[in-house]
């Protein structure tokens, strides 16, 4: 069975449609990534499937609970990381992840997530000193706290340093290798491409494309694209196959065969003895992909 | 990674746990200790300062008789009534009660710890207060009447949480809350006689008086402290009273409870003393 499994996942606020006809599959330990700009329908989604809200249509299976109904055998082997998750302030990081992980049959050592999330020197420090990155972090080991089966992030590293992001990255590719099925919601291409072992991009409430990193959006039989500066003295109607300019200089040519589109350029400009400066292969990056989906140019 | 315990915790030892933490955040709120704790002792000073320490003519019992257990209610209804309501409207505007929501604690089990917290700081305000008028004042405690007291503390306190907890379920955020519960607490402390007995009041200020459920528990409470009286002093109407009022409050509360902030509300992460601090 799934982890996850929802379908026609319907719910609007009002006039505003936040998520319309949504259809999700996770797998028992698999990584998956909701990737989608801002008012995509991220947190809506997450939250119903957390019991948070209530969905006004589709049908929603997770760990073979339904969320709203599922009480406390359910959040039992949930782990939640809001997007805008807050503690008491005047307890200390420790007194908060001792009083949390309380409230489950089985839980994770309070010094050991605080070393994991790497909140070490601040064991003791109130809450309300801690730095904004310092809160997220612990929001992520309030998430571990109660050793979920399967765990919930919303936007996880928003506002981490480079070190870290990559610190959590660690984290929860160790929660991977352990077998737990984790949903996350991310701004970040390469968070999504570095964790995920599948990612759906959402845009206006729906499910706009699906696949692995490799695949999504078509990558991987996609087109080529070759790049280079338009050499001096040479006219864009010279060139010797189709191409389209791009910002000044630069010239781009989509290839079905990039070796095939390659030796005929070459050789072309061998013939003329002319240099193609800044020449590069590219396949469309996964953030091309996202642009292009989400009509973000 | 390690895991501790493999059973699932019991419900009594999650909101004993509760009761334990939250009191923890209470004393660790310098400004609510202080409304709740200190500023009703500094009345007392300040009373029997302003009034003396002499019989109440036509009562027949001192100042600090009369006062000290109108006072001790009074702080009580602090503990329960306005720390409550600010506590839980600010718990909620900075998103911890949606947290709680996303754990296996029983909601309810939460709020029974809150409750107990807020219940056991009204015992212990009344009980300093008592503590301070014995030493102080002279005032005097009788045995006979102590079972009517503590029963009427009891059901008092138990109303007025449930009030406190009407209050931060239809509160828009914590910074109107505040605002609320002195609106309401202090007008009514005045016409139910709490601070000074108010001679030949105008009808509509004793209907009114006689409507709110405080000067039920003051004059209960007061009664079972007047040396002038005779028997057990167990004022059946007023407790009755008190009890209507914390049911209908509570079922209200459960009623238009809500964990989630409300949308647009703009005071995340809002300090409890700047905004209590704002309004007293
Ligand atoms: N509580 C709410 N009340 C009214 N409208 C809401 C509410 N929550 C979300 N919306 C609306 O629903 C849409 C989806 O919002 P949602 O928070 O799910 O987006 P998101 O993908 O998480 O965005 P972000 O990346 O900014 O976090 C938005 O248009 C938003 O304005
Ligand atoms: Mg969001």
């Amino acid at each position: 069975m799934a982890a996850i499994e929802v379908t026609g996942l319907r719910k609007s606020y009002g006039d505003v449609v936040a998520v319309d006809g949504v259809d999700i599959t996770v797998e028992t330990g698999e990584v998956f990534a909701l990737l989608g700009p801002n008012g995509a329908g991220k947190t809506t989604t997450v939250e119903i499937l957390e019991g948070h809200r209530s969905a006004d249509g589709g049908s929603i299976g997770v760990l073979g609970f339904d969320p709203s109904t599922g009480g406390r055998a359910y959040r039992e082997r949930i782990g939640i990381v809001l997007q805008e998750g807050a503690v008491e302030r005047e307890l200390s990081v420790r007194e908060a992840l001792s009083i949390y992980g309380g409230m489950y049959p089985r839980r994770l050592d309070a010094d050991h997530l605080i070393d994991l999330v790497g909140l070490t020197e601040k064991a003791d420090a109130r809450i309300k000193t801690l730095s904004g990155g310092q809160q997220r972090r612990l929001e992520l080991a309030l998430g571990l706290v109660g050793d979920p089966d399967l765990l919930f992030l919303d936007e996880p590293t928003t506002g981490f340093d480079p070190s870290a992001r990559r610190q959590a990255w660690g984290i929860l590719e160790n929660l991977a290798d352990l077998g737990k099925t984790i949903l996350l919601t991310t701004h970040y291409m390469d968070e999504a491409q570095h964790l995920a072992d599948r990612i759906a991009i959402i845009d206006g409430g729906k499910i706009v494309a699906e696949g692995t990193p490799e695949t999504l959006g078509g990558r991987a039989d996609g087109k080529s694209m070759i790049r280079f500066a338009l050499p001096e003295g040479v006219s864009f109607e010279d060139l010797p196959i189709t191409a389209s300019t791009v910002d000044g200089d630069m010239v781009e040519v989509s290839a079905e065969s990039a070796t095939r589109a390659l030796h005929e350029l070459t050789t072309w400009a061998i013939d003329k003895d002319v240099e193609l400066e800044q020449l590069q292969v590219a396949r469309p990056s996964l953030e091309d992909v996202y642009l292009e989906l989400t009509d973000e140019h | 990674m390690s895991t501790e315990a493999l059973r699932r915790p019991s419900v009594s030892s999650l909101v004993w746990r509760q009761f334990g933490y939250q009191n923890k955040v209470f004393w660790r709120t310098p400004i609510a200790a202080f409304f709740t704790i200190v500023f009703p002792l500094m009345l007392l000073v300040l009373f029997t300062a302003i009034f003396g320490n002499d019989e109440i003519e036509g009562l027949g019992i001192t100042t600090a008789q009369y006062f000290t257990p109108g006072l001790a209610v009074f702080a009580a209804v602090s503990a329960t009534y306005t720390n409550l309501a600010i506590g839980t409207a600010i718990a909620r505007d900075n998103g911890i009660l949606k947290r709680i929501r996303g754990t296996p604690i029983p909601p309810w089990a939460y709020i029974a710890g809150r409750v107990a917290s807020s219940v056991y700081l009204a015992f212990l305000a009344m009980a300093l207060m008592m503590a301070a008028g014995v030493v102080f004042y002279g005032v005097q405690i009788i045995a006979r009447t102590l079972p009517a007291a503590l029963l009427t503390f009891v059901v008092g306190v138990s109303c007025f949480a449930a009030l406190g907890m009407l209050v931060a379920a239809i509160s828009p955020n914590g910074d109107a809350t505040p605002a609320i519960t002195n609106a309401t607490l202090l007008p009514v402390a005045f016409i139910s006689n709490i601070f000074f007995p108010i001679e030949n009041p105008p009808r509509w200020m004793e209907i009114a008086g006689d409507f709110f459920p405080l000067k039920a528990f003051a004059e209960a409470f007061r009664d079972a402290f007047d040396p002038t009286l005779t028997g057990p002093q167990f004022h059946w109407p007023q407790i009755g009273y008190l009890a209507l009022w914390g049911v209908v409050a509570g079922l209200l509360a459960i009623r238009f409870f809500r964990w989630e902030p409300s949308s647009g509300s703009t005071s995340r992460h809002r300090r409890r003393d700047e905004s209590q601090l704002e309004s007293v």
